[in-house]
């Protein structure tokens, strides 16, 4: 899918601009937004490695531990199939927290924990239980408190206020989330019903 | 609306602060593991490199050769109705399917309308509001094997819609056009 819509933009491009003369604009651009993006890598570094320092120390200090805590009430009820003493809901707490903080390369291995926990609850069936679908709407739609990336981005090109975006980026996100959580129950009491009839 | 703005100034030096208290009370040795996670976040940006490369330079093509405006000027009447600067549509089509890809787009945007132009901040707030559903999909089911993937697909896509929709009315609220 990906290498699709990417030879799409590169070959429409270059058709294009046969018919629409503008060939000198696209020489022009693949040398420059090549040279571009590799100032834009170097320095999205300094907001990373700040970032991602910051957040290890949070990690060793058992905030996300914490934050787990925090939250167990709530999915409970989320996930009712999980007992909430299995380690499935351990999984899930923790991947949830390291998400909320931007932590994607620890998010990841913890959500896959989850997954093979949730897998065995199904009793080893290849077919997605309840609980995964649940576990990978709200996976999707993460909720992030620090979009970290695109703070980085936006000093880049000289941002008056780089975190202005923060406040309406919780907003969205939670709403996305709720909406998702929604979908996916709507999607299981039709299933539900389907089965019955 | 300005306490918005104000969180969004304070969140962070606040999140800071409390990592930094936290972690002396719990004796970790901060500075330290502060710079292995550092490490950590070199490694990240450099393997950012190729794929953003690589999609800027696609999109640099499509907009240079003036691909771009036509496309946009193609749908912007049916979007003019649904209320969406046209602008960020293909941020919305690329977001669901690649997270790099749509990083590349959002990067493209806040450069070519200004970090704080609207669209500048819808970009950014679009970008940082939803994941990659292919890419969350592909990497959890593969990795513990399961073939039937159920209802996830289209309850995920459809979250990205409410997110793209959210995204748009929150700033249009907030920021203004």
């Amino acid at each position: 899918m990906v290498n699709l819509i990417w030879v799409f933009l590169a070959a429409t491009g270059i058709v294009y601009a046969m018919f629409n003369g503008t060939m000198d604009e696209v020489n022009e651009a693949i040398f420059e937004s090549a040279d571009e993006a590799v100032m834009l890598t170097i320095g999205l570094i300094s907001v990373l490695v700040f970032w991602l320092g910051i957040m290890r120390i949070a990690e060793k200090a058992g905030l996300l531990k914490g934050l787990a805590n925090l939250f167990k009430p709530i999915f409970k009820r989320i996930f009712p199939e999980i007992p909430p003493d299995h380690p499935a809901m351990g999984y899930i707490l923790s991947n949830f927290s390291a998400n909320l903080f931007g932590l994607g390369n620890a998010a990841t291995p913890l959500g896959i924990k989850a997954m093979e926990e949730m897998k065995k609850i199904n009793h080893h069936s290849s077919v997605a239980s309840r609980s995964m679908v649940t576990f990978l709407a709200l996976n999707t739609s993460s909720v992030t408190l620090i979009p970290t990336t695109v703070i980085a981005i936006r000093m880049q090109y000289n941002s008056a206020n780089p975190t202005e975006i923060v406040g309406t980026t919780i907003i969205a996100t939670s709403i996305s989330t709720i909406g998702a959580l929604c979908i996916d129950r709507f999607f299981y009491y039709r299933r539900v019903r389907r089965n019955k009839s | 609306m300005s306490i918005i703005t104000t969180i969004s100034t304070w969140i962070i030096p606040f999140i800071i602060l409390i990592v930094l208290v936290a972690g002396t009370l719990k004796k970790v040795p901060t500075y330290e593991t502060f710079v292995e996670g550092g490490k950590e976040g070199v490694r990240m940006a450099i393997s950012l490199l190729p794929f953003l490369l690589g999609m800027i330079v696609a999109i640099s093509i499509f907009r240079a050769s003036g691909a771009m405006e036509g496309f946009v000027a193609l749908i912007s009447p049916i979007l003019q109705i649904l209320g969406i600067p046209s602008e960020i549509v293909p941020l919305a089509a690329v977001r669901p399917i690649s997270g790099t890809a749509a990083l590349a787009v959002t990067t493209d945007l806040i450069k070519e309308f200004g970090p704080d132009s609207f669209i500048g901040k819808l970009a950014s707030t679009m970008q940082g509001s939803t994941d990659t559903t292919l890419y969350v999909l592909t990497v959890y089911f593969g990795a513990v094997g399961i073939k039937k993937m159920g209802d996830a697909l289209k309850v995920g896509l459809l979250a990205d819609l409410i997110g793209i929709i959210a995204s748009i009315m929150i700033c249009s609220y907030i920021f203004g056009f």
